[in-house]
Order: C-alpha cells, then structure tokens, then sequence
C-alpha cells in the first residue's frame, strides 16, 4: 500500500523503539524515534497498528505522554489487560531496536492549549494518566502560570505511572497540586480507607465551578462518566469538562 | 464491544478529511443536540464503528474497514473512500 503523503493527509508510518521503560509492575512506556514527526499538542494520540504474517491486523490508540519542546522521542505508555490483545505485547514483548507502525499525531480537541488563560482539573483514572501527564509536562516545561490540579484514582500506590517525577514536579513546578485517590490499597498512614472517586474528592480537591477551570478527565469508560457526571451536578459547565474514554469498565 | 467516544474516530476521520474532526460540531438530527465530534458515544468493533448521538442515541455516524477502502455513512448518505 505504498501512497506518496499528501499534505495534512495522515498516513502509517514505520517509528523504531528506541528504549523502553517500565513504570508500574503493569504499564509500561515506550520510548519511539518517529523520522518526520510533525509535532503534537498536549493530549493528542497516536494510533498503533500490529499486523500479523498471515495479514490480520489490530489497531488500537495511545495516547502521547511526552511534550513536545521541537524535537525529540514521542512517549507512550501502555496499561497491560491480561485478557487484551494488543496491550500485553506492547508491555512484554515489544523491545529496544524493534519497529512498529503508526500514525499521528491525532486529536484536537481533547488538548490543553498553554494559551487558555484559566485554571486547570486534570482527572485520571488509571492509565488515564497519560495524556495529563504530557499537559502537565508542557506546563512545566513552558513555565506556564496557570494553576493545575490532578485528581490521579489508582488501585494502590504501587500502580501509580509517573510517581516519582510528579513528586518532584509537585516541589518544582509552582501551581500544580497532585492528590491520589487509592480504590483498592491505601499507602500506610493514609487518612481515608480506599474508595472510589466521589462527591466530596472533586469538590474539596478541584476547583469550585465559580473559576470556570478547564477540566479534563480521562480513564476507562466507567471512571469518566462517574467523573463527568460528578462535576457537572457540583455545577461545572458540560461545555468545559473534556472527556477521553479508553473504553473498559 | 467495547464504548468509547468520538476521540477514538479521530485517526480514521483524520485519513479521510485530511484535518482533524473531532473538535467540529454535529447537529443531531433526531434531537438537535450539537456537540464536538469528540462527544459521540462510540461502540467498536460493530462491524465497524458507531457512533450514536449523546442525548437521544440517534446513529449519526457509521465508519466500517473494508479491504481497500473506509465507508463512512453520515445520516443516509455513504461516502466510499479509497485507502
Ligand atoms: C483515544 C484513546 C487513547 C488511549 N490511550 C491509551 C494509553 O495512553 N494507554 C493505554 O494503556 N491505553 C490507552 N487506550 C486504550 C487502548 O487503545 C486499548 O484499548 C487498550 O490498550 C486495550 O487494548 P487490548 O488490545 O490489550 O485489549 P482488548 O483485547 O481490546 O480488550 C480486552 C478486554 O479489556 C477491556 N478493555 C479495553 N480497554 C480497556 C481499558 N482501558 N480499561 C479496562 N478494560 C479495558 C475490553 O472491553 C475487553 O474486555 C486509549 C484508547 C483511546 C480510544
Ligand atoms: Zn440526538
């Protein structure tokens, strides 16, 4: 299928592995050299294709967890399902040196635009966490001024992608604020048992609806609907709250 | 099947318009809800994708693989477009 690329037409292309990353016993990032990347905004994915010798192809979506500061390797990071069928190559097999076809970047309306002057709720669940994580690296990066706050619901501690860097993000970066939400195991000396992301989580850890922040929320299915459906009762305007599924339950 | 929303149709309406889609509108016409492309609820594989209105559930979108080309169906009408 060999087709000359027409401007602003998005086409696969081949990107090499050039390392890989693990950030949780189960998530996993891939470091990728992409030849000619255009670029991408905070939030954007990319689409990944595996196609089998007998042709049988799968095609699934990543969202970007690098920022983009002119050049560089484009991140990804994978959350393995142990019934999936794309996730558990990319987290076990996959290795340094390997190709893998895609296309992207992709998306331009789940994105945070470092010129929004207005405050910012990032809502993860699980490997949610990816396409904040690189909103929150443009921030810092950019030193941009507007406040952020991240809600990250996690199983426990230890499924937390990024913890080190957002710890060190949260001393260095003036304006962002990170509180977890453990559903299944709290970290020793926690004060609230595990729970579920609910009512009192968004409303004393984001911002009132008065600030008309722009939200972003994004996780499996279920987690950005309870989210979603949460801040706009609390009274926060549908229009700004941004959601991203990654389908699941 | 899996429910996703219309982010996920961002990568193959990109192929076919050469820009991206998902930040445009619809108006439903069922009800006449409008929202960003990226708000459709979404089910896939179909066979192929669907993608339903969020308020009343009205199909507004179908996008199916076939082996050379993309169909995608908008109301009643179907574009046919080659890989
Ligand atoms: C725009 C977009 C961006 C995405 N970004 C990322 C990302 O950055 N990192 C990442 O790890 N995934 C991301 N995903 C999800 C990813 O595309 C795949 O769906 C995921 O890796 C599972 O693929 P699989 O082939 O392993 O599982 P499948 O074989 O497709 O599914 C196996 C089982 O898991 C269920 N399932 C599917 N997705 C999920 C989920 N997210 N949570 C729980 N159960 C699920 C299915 O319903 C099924 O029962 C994104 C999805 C979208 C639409
Ligand atoms: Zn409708």
């Amino acid at each position: 299928m060999v087709r000359a690329a027409l401007p602003g037409r998005l086409s696969w292309q081949a990107a090499t592995v050039s390392a890989v990353r693990e950030e949780t016993p189960s998530a996993r990032t891939l470091i990728l050299d992409i030849p000619d990347w255009s670029g991408h905004l905070p939030g954007q994915h990319l689409d990944l294709r595996l196609t089998a010798e007998d042709g049988y192809s799968a095609q699934r979506s990543y969202s970007i967890a690098s920022d983009w500061p002119g050049d560089g390797p484009v991140e990804i990071t994978i959350q393995r399902l142990d019934d999936g069928e794309v996730s558990p190559y990319l987290t076990d097999v996959v290795q340094a040196g390997d190709q893998i076809e895609l296309r992207g970047p992709i998306g331009g309306w789940f994105v945070w635009r470092a010129a929004q002057p207005v405050p910012v709720l990032l809502v993860a669940g699980g490997s949610g966490i990816v396409p904040l994580m690189s909103m929150i690296r443009d921030r810092g990066r950019r030193r941009a001024r507007q406040p952020f706050r991240l809600i990250y619901s996690v199983r426990t501690p230890q499924d937390a992608c990024y913890a080190d860097e957002l710890r060190r993000r949260v001393r260095d970066d003036p304006g962002l604020d990170v509180h977890f939400v453990y559903t299944r195991k709290a970290p020793d000396g926690w004060p609230a048992p595990p729970k579920r992301i609910d009512v009192a989580t968004l409303n004393s850890h984001g911002w009132p609806p008065d600030f008309a922040p722009d939200v972003f929320v994004c996780g499996p299915t279920a987690f950005v609907e309870t989210a979603a459906d949460i801040l706009v009762a609390l009274g926060h305007d549908p229009k700004k709250v941004r959601t991203e599924r990654f389908g699941g339950k | 099947m899996t429910e996703l929303d219309g982010n996920s149709l961002a990568g193959d309406l990109a192929e076919i318009f050469a820009r991206d889609m998902t930040a445009a509108r619809f108006t439903c016409g069922g009800c006449r809800h409008t929202g960003a492309v990226a708000t459709l609820r979404v089910w896939t594989p179909a066979p192929g994708v669907v993608a339903r209105c969020p308020r009343c559930g009205d199909v507004l979108l179908r996008l199916v693989h076939t082996g050379g080309s993309v169909l995608l169906t908008l109301g009643t009408t179907r574009l046919e477009v080659p890989r």
